[in-house]
């Protein structure tokens, strides 16, 4: 009687863990990081992007943007010993790059006191400027710069 | 006076040179110099050119560790058309007399490898600058000349370069600059810059 029962049982068990993943299925199906790939399958490669090429400089979208880079950054290194950015940047290096020097903003510490090199917490470069890659946006994006910054036709 | 010349043993070894040989025949005397010759030259030859492959250079583990590890993460191992600069490629050059040369100096390496100057990854750092400043200085010197081993001002097409570069090159090329002075670091990670470039680092 009792060996019965646990046939039974296990049998139940065996059922429903057999049944539970095509029900699941039907009911909501889970995409997960891998996509719809069947796990036997090679996942696909994402498309790998390039950076954009040199370019003249790109124009601001709003009053007080970060300008973006108009050139790739591959390679460049920011660290306490070295940065790679201020090599043509800097406003020791810029005429003779004939790069954009930096902002006079970026000497001054948060309270305000001007220091004699650039700042600390702006010698981060990629923090607020990015280089571009070919990628379309994600989303639609109706921005429009305000009047002052269109570029005049 | 006369037996003189008939007292082999007398002499040092500059006399053996000035005495005429009286047992072996001139040719087979030549031959045998020029067979000897082949072989103690191809073998110079060899021993140095073994010296000269990457695997000799990382068999140490100052260069495997260090600077070679930096080395892989850059476009002279890895790039899209698949050339790839090794370690004697750009510190070793191609002409005999300076590749002797730079071979001779290397002693001065090896010293260092004994005295264990840049054993550990602290010591190595420390020293940088100081190392770094030493290719820097030769490549100066020499006009980047283990650098146009490839890259050639001659071979370059301008058309094909971004615009920043081929202002830069264009000038570079008019003017008195060479390969180094720019393209510090293009290898390895550099060293901490604030005294070549106090605008380009964050220095104490």
């Amino acid at each position: 009687m009792m060996k019965k029962k646990l046939y039974i049982g296990v049998g139940a068990l065996a059922g429903l863990l057999l049944l539970a993943p095509q029900v699941m299925a039907q009911s909501d199906v889970v995409t997960s990081l891998r996509g719809h790939t069947a796990p036997n399958e090679d996942s696909r490669v994402p498309m790998t992007r390039r950076w954009q090429r040199d370019r003249d400089p790109i124009e601001r979208d709003y009053v007080q943007q970060p300008p973006l880079i108009p050139h790739s950054t591959k390679g460049y290194r920011i660290n306490i010993k070295f940065n790679k950015c201020l090599t043509c940047h800097s406003w020791s290096n810029y005429k003779e790059a004939g790069a954009t020097k930096i902002s006079q903003t970026h000497f001054s510490d948060r309270d305000e006191n001007v220091l004699a090199n650039i700042a600390p917490r702006r010698y981060f470069c990629n923090q607020c400027h990015v280089p571009q890659m070919d990628a379309k946006p994600l989303v639609e994006n109706t921005f429009e710069p305000v009047r002052s910054l269109k570029a005049h036709h | 006076m006369a037996d003189k010349q008939h007292t082999p043993q007398r002499g040092g070894i500059w006399d053996m040179f000035k005495r005429s040989s009286s047992r072996y025949s001139m040719g087979g005397l030549l031959l045998t110099g020029i067979a000897a010759g082949v072989i103690f030259w191809g073998g110079f030859n060899t021993a140095m050119e073994a010296t000269n492959k990457e695997g000799f250079c990382i068999s140490c583990h100052e260069m495997r560790d260090y600077v070679y590890e930096e080395y892989k993460d850059t476009v002279h191992y890895s790039n899209r058309t698949g050339v790839r600069a090794t370690c004697p490629d750009c510190h070793v050059p191609k002409e005999w007399t300076y590749k002797m040369m730079r071979k001779i100096q290397a002693s001065n390496e090896l010293w260092h490898k004994a005295l264990g100057s840049i054993n550990t990854a602290e010591k190595f750092e420390a020293k940088r600058l100081q190392l770094a400043r030493n290719v820097w200085r030769t490549m100066k010197k020499t006009d980047s000349r283990e650098c146009r081993n490839c890259h050639n001002f001659e071979s370059m097409d301008y058309t094909e370069q971004g615009r920043r570069a081929v202002v830069q090159h264009e000038k570079g090329l008019a003017g008195d600059k060479t390969c180094i002075d720019c393209h510090k670091g293009v290898a390895h990670s550099l060293p901490a810059m604030y005294e070549e470039d106090p605008s380009a680092a964050i220095g104490q």
